[in-house]
């Protein structure tokens, strides 16, 4: 089976990136190819690494309460390029009130302080697309 | 398997403590009294007698008008000091209205683009009797330059104002990662800050030596400690380097750690930090003012331990970790509020966190004596452990060349990240608990109210700044950023032409950018 390519990436201004190198380390150990995009990344930079690599799944590390200029963004860009069907999850500090503002635009996860590494995990082999196996 | 007795941060610990384990231990040399060398008891021969710490409530969101309102709330209920949280273009060097800065306008602290702004920030509180920290590193030269102005044109005289700035890049490096320009020349920003306090400023901390976020990182509370530290060497190095005396600048040098939740290890942090500073200065740097030995130190408690789950229980996690930094000597406290892990505190929040710290300094009897654990079995042991495995970091980092150079190898980086990854396993195995979290976990949702941001900030933020750049004499603004340049390129220090630039209403993104367009950027190689 084909492993599940995912690009975490720290969008926006903020530095603060425990939580995204916990979660790439944890989807590392558990089989999945990560690729980590470093600071301060634009919706345009991370698009483009997703194409580059190939990904299944997009992470958006955000601390700052930027994420409802960036989510929006990224998802813009995401049709754009007819990638659709990449999984887009978001982690960080997220008031409730966005939460459905964020599912609404196409982010299917949300993951808040206290998620544990294995709910998103599990969230990511539960709900990333299909891969066709191209020999 | 029996079951391990470690502390949070991976500790062993003893069944008992008795005096077999101290053995090599003594109070004389190890301990002393409060207020003498090596200070593991205390700086102060009193402790809190003679003056308790500063209730100092880290505080800022939105517009520097709504935080004006924020300061007079917090001032109006019993806080001691100000302490300004900026927001992320601030910190980073961008005015409101550069792309980059799109969605952060106001968000983590308050926006200050300008010196009108700061007029703002502190309309109708006197500079001449309050202390102010400000929590600002890559472009603090610039807001420190912008305080003095507003200090000035209140009446304060510069030679008794007093106040902090972090201005520590090296734990950004390491850590929180609010860096503009690469290692050398920002290190060369920080002596230049040194100089000029030492000779116009001359009771300003001028630097605040930063473990706090090292620890969020995810960080032991050993590694907080000896990155600090070290960190803290390394800059007294480059003063020395740069041709400063140590005792006329390390007695402005103050340090700040976090207070994270075991509560006896980071009791011992506190105390081994005072003795190895103290150590430090006088056998490495041959200081002989106290001044220079007594490590002065602010506290925060753990944001990273708020949980958003069950917000309420963070109330009592916050108290615990500010005894600990009271029973460890703190000179100044910020304690956090309930509904961080949500959002910015609201007022009330924030009113409750301050009246924690309320609580511990008048009813909890703790102040009544200095250093009430001093010469427990298992205190001092912990203490002895700590100074040892910090001292080995500092043989580690100085076989690298130091600090700088550790960094550049990815050090202090990679420690972190490997901590911080083995903390979030163990949670995930159970063997650390996290009350709501992984244990006593329940169903239902609290709903606690959080304080919303909207986007009003930044459109008035962006407007404001219009109308500067309209109104003010753009010459004299070219001029003054022309001389940056040319200080940054040759050996004159920047802060002198960092307050004309400040007087004639340059902006922060512009003084910044001036210094990027010398020194160039920093882009770290992302180390997981």
């Amino acid at each position: 089976m084909a492993k599940i390519r995912v690009v975490i990436a720290k969008p926006g201004l903020d530095g603060h990136d425990r939580g995204a190198k916990v979660i790439a380390r944890a989807l590392r150990d558990a089989g999945m190819e990560v690729i980590y995009t470093g600071l301060r990344q634009t919706p345009q930079q991370i698009v483009s690494a997703a194409v580059q690599e190939d990904a299944d799944v997009i992470g958006l590390s955000i601390l700052s309460g930027a994420h409802n200029h960036i989510c929006p963004e990224v998802m813009r860009l995401l049709t754009e390029k007819g990638l659709d069907d990449v999984l887009v999850v978001v982690g960080g500090i997220i008031p409730d009130v966005d939460v459905p503002k964020l599912n609404d635009i196409g982010v299917r996860g949300v993951f808040r302080p206290g998620t544990s590494m294995q709910e998103i995990i599990d969230f990511i082999n539960g709900n990333v697309r299909e891969r066709t196996e191209v020999i | 398997m029996a079951k391990a007795f470690t502390t949070m941060s991976g500790r062993t610990i003893e069944r008992i403590y008795t005096e077999e384990l101290l053995d090599g231990w003594d109070p004389r040399t190890d301990l002393g009294t409060a207020g003498e060398f090596p200070y593991t008891r205390g700086i102060h021969p009193t402790g809190y007698r003679g003056k308790i710490w500063t209730m100092r409530q880290f505080s800022g969101f939105g517009t520097p008008e709504e935080t004006n309102e924020r300061y007079r709330h917090l001032m109006a209920a019993g806080g001691t000091g100000l302490s300004v949280a900026f927001d992320l273009p601030t910190l980073m060097g961008r005015d409101p209205d550069h792309e980059l800065a799109l969605g952060e306008v106001g968000k983590c602290g308050v926006s200050i683009a300008s010196l009108a702004d700061m007029e703002t920030l502190f309309q109708g509180i006197s500079l001449k009797d309050i202390t102010t920290s400000m929590t600002i590193n890559s472009p603090a030269p610039m807001l420190l330059a912008m305080y003095l102005v507003v200090a000035e044109q209140q009446g304060a005289d510069w030679k008794t104002i007093s106040g902090t700035i972090q201005n520590d890049i090296l734990k950004e490096f390491i850590a929180q990662k609010e860096y503009i320009y690469p290692p050398r020349p920002s290190m060369r920003l920080i002596t230049d800050v040194f100089s000029f306090c030492a000779k116009h400023v001359p009771k300003w901390n001028t630097i605040s030596v930063s473990g706090y976020h090292i620890r969020e990182a995810g960080a032991t509370a050993v590694q907080e400690l000896a990155f600090t530290l070290r960190d803290g060497i390394e800059y007294v190095q480059y003063g020395v380097d740069a041709g400063l005396a140590v005792d006329d600048f390390v007695p402005r040098i103050s340090f700040f750690f976090n207070a994270h939740s075991d509560f006896f290890e980071e009791l011992a942090k506190y105390r081994a930090a005072r003795k190895v500073w103290a150590t430090t200065m006088r056998d490495r740097f041959g200081a002989k003012d106290e001044r220079s030995l007594k490590l002065r130190f602010h506290t925060q408690t753990a944001g990273v331990s708020l949980t958003a789950q069950q917000p309420y229980n963070n109330v009592v996690r916050t108290a615990l970790q500010a005894l600990s930094a009271v029973l460890g000597g703190t000179q100044s406290l910020h304690t956090n509020s309930l509904d961080e892990a949500l959002a910015l505190p609201t007022a009330e929040a924030a009113t409750l966190a301050l009246r924690t710290q309320q609580v511990i300094a008048s009813e909890s009897g703790v102040t009544n004596t200095v250093d009430p654990l001093g010469g427990s079995y298992f205190l001092e042991r912990l203490t002895l452990d700590m100074e040892r495995e910090t001292r080995a970091y500092f043989d580690t980092i100085d076989q690298m060349g130091g600090m700088v150079e550790a960094i550049e190898n990815g050090f202090p980086q990679r420690e972190i990240a490997d901590s911080a990854y083995r903390f979030q396993q163990a949670v995930e195995r159970r063997e650390k608990i996290i009350v709501g979290v992984n244990d006593y976990v329940v169903d239902e949702k609290t709903s606690v109210p959080i304080l919303y941001i909207d986007e009003a900030a930044a459109a008035r933020q962006i407007e404001r700044l219009k109308v500067l750049r309209r109104d003010r004499n753009n010459a004299r603004v070219r001029q003054a950023l022309d001389d940056l340049k040319r200080a940054a390129e040759g050996r004159e220090n920047t802060m002198v032409p960092l307050v004309e630039a400040t007087r004639a209403y340059a902006t922060v993104g512009e003084m910044c950018d001036a210094l990027r367009e010398v020194w160039g950027e920093y882009e770290e190689r992302p180390i997981i």
